[in-house]
C-alpha cells in the first residue's frame, strides 16, 4: 500500500492552491518550532513497532479495552524514557498514542492526580501523591450518580463520621445513588476520590471529597462492601471502563477525607473551608479544552469529507461531460465550506481561552479573582456553543461522505461517538448556556442601575437606556460591509445586544406578574438560551476576525479573510430572522449577504484541499480510508474490508447451522 | 410495580389512549391484529433481542440469520399469510434486526422486471428459499447516479452467454445487504454491450455461491464490507466478477431483450418500473423512518418524568426534568413531528394506491408529481426524524449514551435512512425540478397538479394576525407558509431565469441555485405537511378528547416551523418582527398544555417493552433498576478481565520495565 501514488485529483487541487499549508499550520500551532516538536513527538510514536496495533474496528469491547490498556502503561514508560515532563507535551504524546482517543487512565492523570495536588493536605500528598504518580495506585474520580447528574448537590452518597473509630462510614443508601458512569471505575482503577454528603455529629456539613480505596492490592478483587464494575456498552468510548460504584458500610479512616480546605477534626468538629470558588479552576480548564476538541473532531471530520469530495466523482453537471468532483457541487460547498470556516473558528477560540486561563491562573494565585466570573460564563457558553456545532458538523460531513461516510473505514462514525459525549459531561450544554445566560443578564442589570462592565460584555454599555417595557425597541440598522469582517463583528454584537436586552425584559416581564423568580426563569430560559447563543456567536466571530491581522504571509492572510468572511456570513443568512427582527438588516442586505455566501464557496472551491491539508494529520491520526492524504480511496477500502471478522472464514459458520438445512429442506 | 412520578401522569390524561392507539392503528380491528402478531413474536425465545447489545458482529449475524429462517417456520405455524397485514407487523415488531431481507427485493424485481417464463421459474425457487437473493446495484464508486455503473454484460452470441466484469476497482458492487454471507444468487446491474455497442444499465440474474456448499462460483469473489455505524445483523458486501458467463435468459426481459442473434429489442412502457422505483421511497417511511422517532420520544418522554434534576423552586423536591421549558422545548416538537409525520405517510400512502389504479389503467398523469413527493418527502421526513431522534438521545444526559437506553442504536440506525433509496440533496434538487416546471406552467396560465396549485394564488401582503390566539386559527399560519414556499421556489426560477438570461449556460445556472432551490423544496414540503396535519385534525372523531389534543399538536408543529425558519417567514415581509412575538407567545403556551399529556401521548404510540429494548423507556418507569441489571449482565463483568494480568498488575507492581 506504501508504493500507491497519489490520486491526480488530489494533486491537481494541491497544485493549485493560492497559498502555502505549510505556513497556514504555523498560524495554527503557534509558530514554526512549534509545528516541528509536534511532529517530532507524533514520529516518537508512529516510528515505535510498540505501539502498532490492529484496525480498532475490526476488535470486540473487551479488545479494544485491552489494546488501549497496553498502550497505557506503555505510555507511561515510554514517556519517563523519552525524557519529556512538559503537560503540554504530555497531553500531544498521549493523544498520538490514543489517537484522540478516550483511555482507561484518562481519568487518574486528569482527574485524579490534580485533585491530590489541589485538595489534599501535605500529609495526604505523600501517603498518595507519588505512589499515584509512580502508578502503584490507579485512581479514578467518582461524582456522577446514577439519579444524579449536573446538580451535584443532590448526590446522595453519605460519608458518615464515627468519632469511637475515627473513620468514614460510606454507604450508597438507594439505587439511584450508585456512582455511575466515572471512567477508569470499571475494571482498571484500585482508588477512587468520591464525592459523598458529609455527616458529623449528626449533621448534614454538604459534599466532600474523599479517597477510597476500592480494590485489594496484588489481586485486585474488590474490597468487602464494595460492589463494583463496568457499565457496558455505549454509544463509543469502547476502549473506557465507565464504571459502577456501590459502597455498604464502608469504613475509611478520617485521613482519608480530602482535607486542605474543610476538616473533620477527631472528635468530630467541622472546620469549614474559607472560599469555595476555588473549584471554579478545574472546570474552566476542562471546559477550555472542550473547545479545542471540538476544534479537532471538526477539522478531522473536514478533511476527511473535502478530501474525499475531491476523489469522488459523481452524476452529471453537463450532459456528455464526465461525472465532476462531489466538490464542484455547490450544495456540497455550502455543506462542508462554513463548517471548515467554524473549524478555524474555534481552533483559534481554543487557543484564545487556554491563554486567557493561564493568565487568569496566574493571577489566581496572587489572589486575584475579579475576572474568573467573566471567564467561568464564557467558557460555559462557548464550551456548549462550540460542542453543538461541532456535533452537528461531524454528523454533516459524515453525510456528505454518502454511503461510505456510514462504513466505520470512513473514521467518521468513529469521530462522532467519541465527540458526542461532550455536549453533555463536563456540565450538560443546555445547562451551560443557562449559565452564561445569568452572567449576561447579571452585566445587564448592572449597566442598569448605571454601573459599567468590561470585558466581551462591554457592548452592553452602549445600549440606549430605556426603561423596562415589554416590547422590544428596534435596533438602528447599521451599514453592511459584506468584504469586511470588522463591520460583521458589529452586525453580531448588534444582535447579540438587541437579544440580551429582550431576554432581560421578558425576564422583568415575568416578574412584574408576581411570579416567583424561578419560575420566571424557567419560563424565559428559550429567551436567555437564545441571546446566549448570539453572544457566543459574536464572541466566535470577534476572535476569528481578530486572528487575521496576527498572519503575516499575505497569502495566507487572503485565504483566511475569505474564510471568515464566509463563517460570519453564513452565520447571518442562517439566522436571518434574528437580524430582520431585530431590525438590523433590512431584508435587501439579506439578499446581499445570502448572494455574498455563494460567491464565497466559488472563490475558497480552488483553496479548499490546502486548507484542510494545513490543519497537518497524518494518516494514522486521521484513522480513514476516505480522507487518505494520497486520495486511494477504493484500493484501500477493499483491503480493509477484507480484514473484517465476518470474512474470516471463506463460508460463514451460520451457512452450516442455519441456512443449509432450510436450503436443502425440498 | 408502576413508578409513581410517570403514573401519576397517567390519571392526567385529557384523552383516551386506547382510542387515539385505534385511530393511528387505522381501527380497532387493527390495533387488535398488531398486538396478536407481536404477542406470538414476542413470547418465543427465538426472536428476544434482549441481548444485542452485547453482542459481536459475528454473534448478531448468526442471530439474525437464525431468526429469518426460523421465521419461515413460524409463519407456517401461526398460518400468517405472506401478502397479509400480519407480515408487516412482523417486521415492525422485530424492527427489522433480521437477515435475508433483501430475499423480498430480490423477488420484488424479478416480479417487476422479469418475463413470464422468467417469473415462472425463479419465483417458486425464491418463494420455497432454494435460492437466497439479493440485490446488487450500488458501487464501491457510484451510487445515487445510476448511469455512471461501470460493471459490464457483454454478450456472446457464439455461446448464447453474457459476460459479466468488474473491469475496476470502482466498479465493484458495494453494499447490496444480504449478499457478504449469506445469499446464492443477486440480481446484478450492469451495462449492456451488444457487439460493441453499449445499451446502458440491465439487470441480470446471477448465481454467485454454490449450491451444495456455498462457495463462491468460479470468477466471484464476494465478501462482507467490514464493520458499520449499525447494521451489525446485515452482512452487507461486495462482489466482483471475472468473466463469469449468465446464459442469455438470465437478463430481466420484461421491457427489452437480447435476441439470439444479438439484436436488442424494447418494447412496453417502462413506466411503471419507475413507479415502483418511487414507491419504495415512501414504504421506508414508516417502519425505517418514523417508528424509530416514535420510539425515540416514548424513551425520552417517559425518562424525562422520572428523572429528576435540580430544584425548580427553592425547598421543594427536585423537578422532573420534563417540567423545564428547555426540556419542553427540545422533546415536545419532537411528538408532534412524529404525529405530523405519521399522518403525512397515510395521506402518501393514499395518494400512492390512487396512483397505482390510474397507471394499471395507463394513465400516467400523475406520475410526475407522485415522483416528486416520493423524493421530498423521503428527504425531509428522514431528515426531520433523525434530527428529532438524536435530539432525543441528548436529552436524556449521561444515560442517553448507554446503549441500554436504546437510543444510539435507534439513531445510527436511522442516520442510513438519509442516504439510501436516494441522498437527500439529490431527491430535493429533483422536486425542486418539479416545482420549477409548475412555476413555469403557472405563471404561463397552464394547468398544474392539485398540490400546487397555491403557486398562483400567492400575492404579496401582509398577515392580518394581531393577537397571539389568531397564531391558533390554522387558516392564519397555513397562509404564512403558503406565501412563504411559494416565495422561495418563485425567486429561485426567477434567478434561475435571470442567469440564463445573462448567458450562463443551464447546467451552470442550475447548479449555482441548487442551495437555494433545495431550501425551497424543503418548504414546499414542510407547508404540504402542516397543511395535511390540519385536513386530519379536522377529519377526526371529536369524541375522548382526540381532536382536541390533536389539533394542539398541530398548532405546536406550525408555529415551531415558523419560529425555526423565522428568516424565510420574516424576508418579505409576510410576518413581521411583532407576529414573531406573537407566534412565541403562543409556541410557550402550547408547550405547557402538551406537557400534560406528554405521557399519554407517547403511550398512544402502544410499543411493547421488547420492543422498545429501552432501560430508559419501559412502560413502569423502573429505571434505575433496569440500567443496573443490564450493566450486570454486560459480557465486561460476566468474564474476568484478561487486561488485569496481562497489563494492569505488572504496572501496579513497577514490573513493566522488567518484562
Amino acid at each position: 500500500a506504501a508504493a500507491m501514488v497519489m490520486n491526480p485529483d488530489l494533486r491537481k487541487e494541491r497544485a493549485a492552491a493560492t497559498f502555502q499549508p505549510e505556513l497556514l499550520t504555523h498560524v495554527l500551532d503557534g509558530g514554526a518550532e512549534r509545528t516541528r516538536r509536534r511532529r517530532e513527538i507524533e514520529a516518537l510514536i508512529t516510528n515505535d513497532p510498540d505501539f502498532q496495533h490492529e484496525d480498532f474496528n475490526f476488535l470486540s469491547r473487551s479488545q479494544r479495552y485491552e489494546q488501549a490498556i497496553r498502550k497505557s502503561a506503555l505510555m507511561v514508560m515510554k514517556l519517563r524514557e523519552h525524557g519529556i515532563a512538559d503537560p503540554d507535551e504530555i497531553y500531544l504524546f498521549k493523544s498520538f498514542v490514543h489517537r484522540g482517543r478516550p483511555e482507561p487512565l484518562d481519568l487518574h492523570l486528569g482527574m485524579f492526580l490534580p485533585t491530590l495536588l489541589t485538595q489534599a493536605t501535605p500529609e495526604q500528598q505523600d501517603r498518595f501523591f507519588m505512589p499515584a504518580w509512580n502508578l502503584e495506585i490507579i485512581g479514578t474520580y467518582a461524582q456522577t450518580e446514577m439519579g444524579h447528574g449536573s446538580h451535584i448537590r443532590g448526590l446522595e452518597t453519605t460519608a458518615t463520621y464515627d468519632p469511637a473509630t475515627q473513620e468514614f462510614i460510606l454507604n450508597s443508601p438507594t439505587v439511584t445513588s450508585i456512582k455511575w458512569w466515572p471512567g477508569g471505575l470499571g475494571k482498571t482503577s484500585n482508588h477512587a476520590i468520591v464525592l459523598a454528603q458529609l455527616y458529623t455529629l449528626g449533621q448534614c456539613k454538604g459534599l466532600h471529597a474523599f479517597i477510597v480505596p476500592i480494590r485489594q492490592l496484588g489481586t485486585h478483587e474488590p474490597l468487602p462492601g464494595i460492589t463494583v464494575g463496568d457499565i457496558g456498552p455505549k454509544f463509543g468510548y469502547d476502549e473506557m471502563d465507565n464504571g459502577y460504584l456501590k459502597m455498604d458500610n464502608f469504613r475509611i479512616p478520617r485521613e482519608n477525607m480530602l482535607m486542605k480546605y474543610a476538616q473533620v477534626e477527631p472528635d468530630g468538629t467541622y472546620v469549614k473551608p474559607l472560599s469555595d470558588k476555588l473549584t471554579y479552576g478545574t472546570m474552566v480548564f476542562i471546559r477550555a479544552h472542550i473547545v479545542g476538541d471540538a476544534a479537532r473532531a471538526l477539522s478531522r471530520s473536514c478533511t476527511i469529507a473535502i478530501r474525499y469530495s475531491a476523489v469522488r466523482h459523481q452524476s452529471e453537471l453537463k450532459a456528455g461531460e464526465p461525472e465532476p468532483q462531489v466538490l464542484d457541487y455547490q450544495t456540497q460547498q455550502y455543506k462542508l465550506f462554513p463548517l471548515l470556516g467554524a473549524a478555524y473558528a474555534f481552533h483559534f477560540v481554543g487557543t484564545y481561552i487556554r491563554d486567557t486561563y493561564r493568565r487568569i491562573s496566574a493571577d489566581i494565585i496572587e489572589g486575584d479573582l475579579s475576572e474568573l466570573p467573566e471567564l467561568h460564563a464564557l467558557t460555559a457558553g462557548l464550551k456548549a456553543f462550540c460542542s453543538w456545532i461541532a456535533n452537528a458538523g461531524i454528523e454533516e460531513c459524515r453525510m456528505a461522505c454518502g454511503g461510505h461516510g456510514y462504513s466505520r473505514c470512513s473514521g467518521l462514525p468513529d469521530i462522532y461517538v467519541t465527540f458526542t459525549p461532550s455536549c453533555t459531561y463536563e456540565g450538560e450544554n443546555t445547562v451551560m448556556m443557562l449559565q452564561t445566560a445569568r452572567f449576561l443578564i447579571k452585566s445587564y442589570m448592572q449597566v442598569g442601575s448605571g454601573q459599567r462592565v468590561t470585558g466581551t460584555v462591554s457592548y452592553l454599555n452602549d445600549l440606549p437606556r430605556q426603561h423596562i417595557q415589554p416590547q422590544h425597541v428596534a435596533a438602528r440598522p447599521v451599514t453592511v460591509l459584506v468584504n469586511d469582517p470588522v463591520s460583521l463583528v458589529e452586525v453580531y454584537k448588534a444582535r447579540a445586544a438587541w437579544l440580551v436586552e429582550a431576554a432581560a425584559k421578558n425576564l422583568q416581564a415575568e416578574l412584574n406578574r408576581r411570579k416567583n423568580k424561578d419560575d420566571a426563569w424557567n419560563v424565559t430560559s428559550l429567551d436567555l438560551v437564545r441571546a446566549t447563543d448570539a453572544h457566543c456567536h459574536y464572541v466566535v466571530v470577534k476572535l476569528f476576525t481578530a486572528k487575521l491581522s496576527e498572519i503575516n504571509n499575505a497569502a495566507v492572510r487572503a485565504v483566511m479573510t475569505d474564510l471568515c468572511l464566509l463563517y460570519a456570513l453564513d452565520g447571518i443568512s442562517k439566522n436571518a430572522g434574528d437580524f430582520l427582527q431585530a431590525g438590523i438588516l433590512t431584508n435587501t442586505q439579506v439578499n446581499q449577504v445570502n448572494q455574498h455566501v455563494k460567491e464565497l464557496l466559488a472563490i475558497i472551491r480552488p483553496n479548499a484541499v490546502a486548507l484542510v491539508d494545513a490543519f497537518d494529520y497524518s494518516d494514522s491520526y486521521l484513522g480513514s480510508v476516505l480522507g487518505r492524504y494520497d486520495g486511494n480511496v477504493y484500493e484501500t477500502m477493499f483491503e480493509w474490508a477484507k480484514k473484517s471478522p465476518l470474512n474470516q472464514t471463506e463460508v460463514h459458520e451460520s451457512f452450516h447451522k442455519h441456512l443449509k438445512p432450510m436450503l436443502s429442506k425440498l | 410495580g408502576v413508578n409513581p412520578d410517570l403514573a401519576s401522569e397517567r390519571l392526567a390524561a385529557s384523552f383516551s389512549v386506547e382510542l387515539l392507539t385505534a385511530s393511528l392503528d387505522g381501527g380497532a380491528e387493527r390495533t387488535r391484529t398488531r398486538r396478536a402478531v407481536v404477542e406470538a413474536i414476542e413470547s418465543d425465545p427465538v426472536f428476544s433481542q434482549e441481548n444485542q447489545y452485547f453482542q459481536s458482529q459475528n454473534e448478531r449475524y448468526e442471530a439474525a440469520v437464525k431468526r429469518a429462517v426460523y421465521l419461515q417456520k413460524k409463519i407456517r405455524e401461526m398460518g400468517w399469510s405472506e401478502t397479509g397485514s400480519e407480515v408487516q407487523y412482523i417486521y415492525r415488531c422485530l424492527s427489522g434486526d433480521i437477515a435475508l431481507s433483501l430475499h423480498r427485493v430480490f423477488m420484488r424485481s424479478i416480479s417487476v422486471l422479469g418475463s413470464d417464463e422468467q417469473i415462472a421459474k425463479w419465483m417458486p425457487l425464491a418463494t420455497s428459499y432454494q435460492i437466497i437473493g439479493s440485490y446488487a446495484q450500488t458501487e464501491l464508486g457510484h451510487g445515487t447516479y445510476l448511469q455512471g455503473l461501470e460493471t459490464t454484460a457483454v454478450f456472446d452470441a457464439a455461446t448464447q452467454e453474457f459476460i459479466l466484469n468488474t473491469p475496476t476497482i470502482s466498479a465493484m458492487k458495494w453494499w447490496p445487504g444480504d449478499m457478504g454471507r449469506s445469499a446464492t444468487h443477486s440480481v446484478v446491474f450492469a451495462q449492456l454491450c451488444v457487439h460493441g455497442k453499449c445499451y446502458g444499465v440491465h439487470p441480470f440474474i446471477l448465481q454467485i455461491r454454490s449450491l451444495q456448499d456455498h462457495s463462491p462460483r468460479p470468477g466471484v469473489t464476494v465478501g462482507d464490507i467490514g464493520p458499520k455505524m449499525n447494521f451489525q445483523h446485515a452482512d452487507n458486501g461486495f462482489l466482483r466478477l471475472q468473466n463469469v458467463r449468465v446464459p442469455r435468459e438470465n437478463m430481466l426481459s420484461k421491457f427489452c431483450e437480447v435476441q439470439p442473434d444479438g439484436t436488442y429489442v424494447r418494447w412496453g412502457s417502462q413506466k411503471i418500473n419507475y413507479f415502483t422505483m418511487t414507491s419504495v421511497r415512501i414504504s421506508v417511511l414508516s417502519d425505517e423512518v418514523i417508528l424509530p422517532l416514535m420510539k425515540a420520544c416514548t424513551i425520552a418522554i417517559r425518562y424525562s418524568v422520572v428523572r429528576r434534576q435540580s430544584k425548580l423552586k427553592p425547598g421543594e423536591q427536585e423537578a422532573k426534568i420534563l417540567d423545564y421549558q428547555t426540556q419542553q422545548q427540545k422533546l415536545l416538537p419532537q411528538l408532534a413531528a412524529a404525529y405530523a409525520f405519521h399522518f403525512i405517510n397515510t395521506y402518501l400512502h393514499e395518494l400512492f394506491n390512487r396512483g397505482y389504479q390510474d397507471i394499471q389503467g395507463k394513465n400516467f398523469d400523475s406520475l410526475p408529481e407522485l415522483h416528486a413527493f416520493s423524493s421530498g418527502f423521503k428527504a425531509l421526513v428522514s431528515q426531520h426524524c433523525t434530527s428529532g431522534v438524536e435530539i432525543c438521545l441528548r436529552a436524556c444526559g449521561g444515560h442517553g449514551y448507554s446503549l441500554l437506553s436504546g437510543l444510539p442504536s435507534l439513531y445510527t440506525k436511522i442516520i442510513a435512512s438519509c442516504i439510501y433509496e436516494g441522498e437527500n440533496t439529490v431527491l430535493l434538487l429533483q422536486t425542486a425540478r418539479f416545482l420549477i416546471k409548475c412555476f413555469m406552467a403557472v405563471s404561463a396560465g397552464q394547468p398544474v397538479p392539485p398540490s400546487v396549485t397555491y403557486l398562483s394564488s400567492a400575492k404579496p401582503g401582509k398577515c392580518p394576525a394581531k393577537d397571539k390566539s389568531d397564531f391558533l386559527n390554522p387558516e392564519i399560519y397555513l397562509k404564512a407558509y403558503e406565501q412563504m414556499a411559494s416565495r422561495l421556489i418563485s425567486s429561485s426560477a426567477a434567478k434561475l431565469q435571470h442567469l440564463i438570461r445573462s448567458g450562463v449556460d443551464e447546467y451552470e445556472a442550475w447548479n449555482q441555485c441548487t442551495v437555494q432551490l433545495e431550501r425551497a423544496a424543503k418548504a414546499h414540503c414542510h407547508y404540504i405537511t402542516v397543511k395535511n396535519f390540519v385536513e386530519t385534525v379536522e377529519k377526526l372523531d371529536n369524541k375522548a378528547g382526540i381532536q382536541k389534543i390533536m389539533k394542539h399538536l398541530c398548532d405546536l408543529f406550525a408555529l415551531h416551523g415558523i419560529l425555526s425558519n423565522m428568516g424565510d417567514f420574516l424576508y418579505d415581509g409576510y410576518l413581521t418582527a411583532a407576529h414573531m412575538d406573537l407566534v412565541t407567545a403562543s409556541y410557550l403556551d402550547l408547550l405547557a398544555v402538551i406537557r400534560k399529556d406528554a405521557v399519554p401521548l407517547v403511550d398512544a404510540f402502544d410499543f411493547t417493552d421488547r420492543s422498545l429494548n429501552s432501560a430508559l423507556g419501559s412502560y413502569d418507569g423502573q429505571v434505575y433498576q433496569r440500567l443496573y441489571e443490564g450493566a450486570r449482565r454486560s459480557p465486561t463483568n460476566q468474564q474476568g478481565n484478561p487486561a488485569y494480568g496481562k497489563y494492569l498488575k505488572p504496572l501496579l507492581q513497577n514490573t513493566l520495565s522488567k518484562l
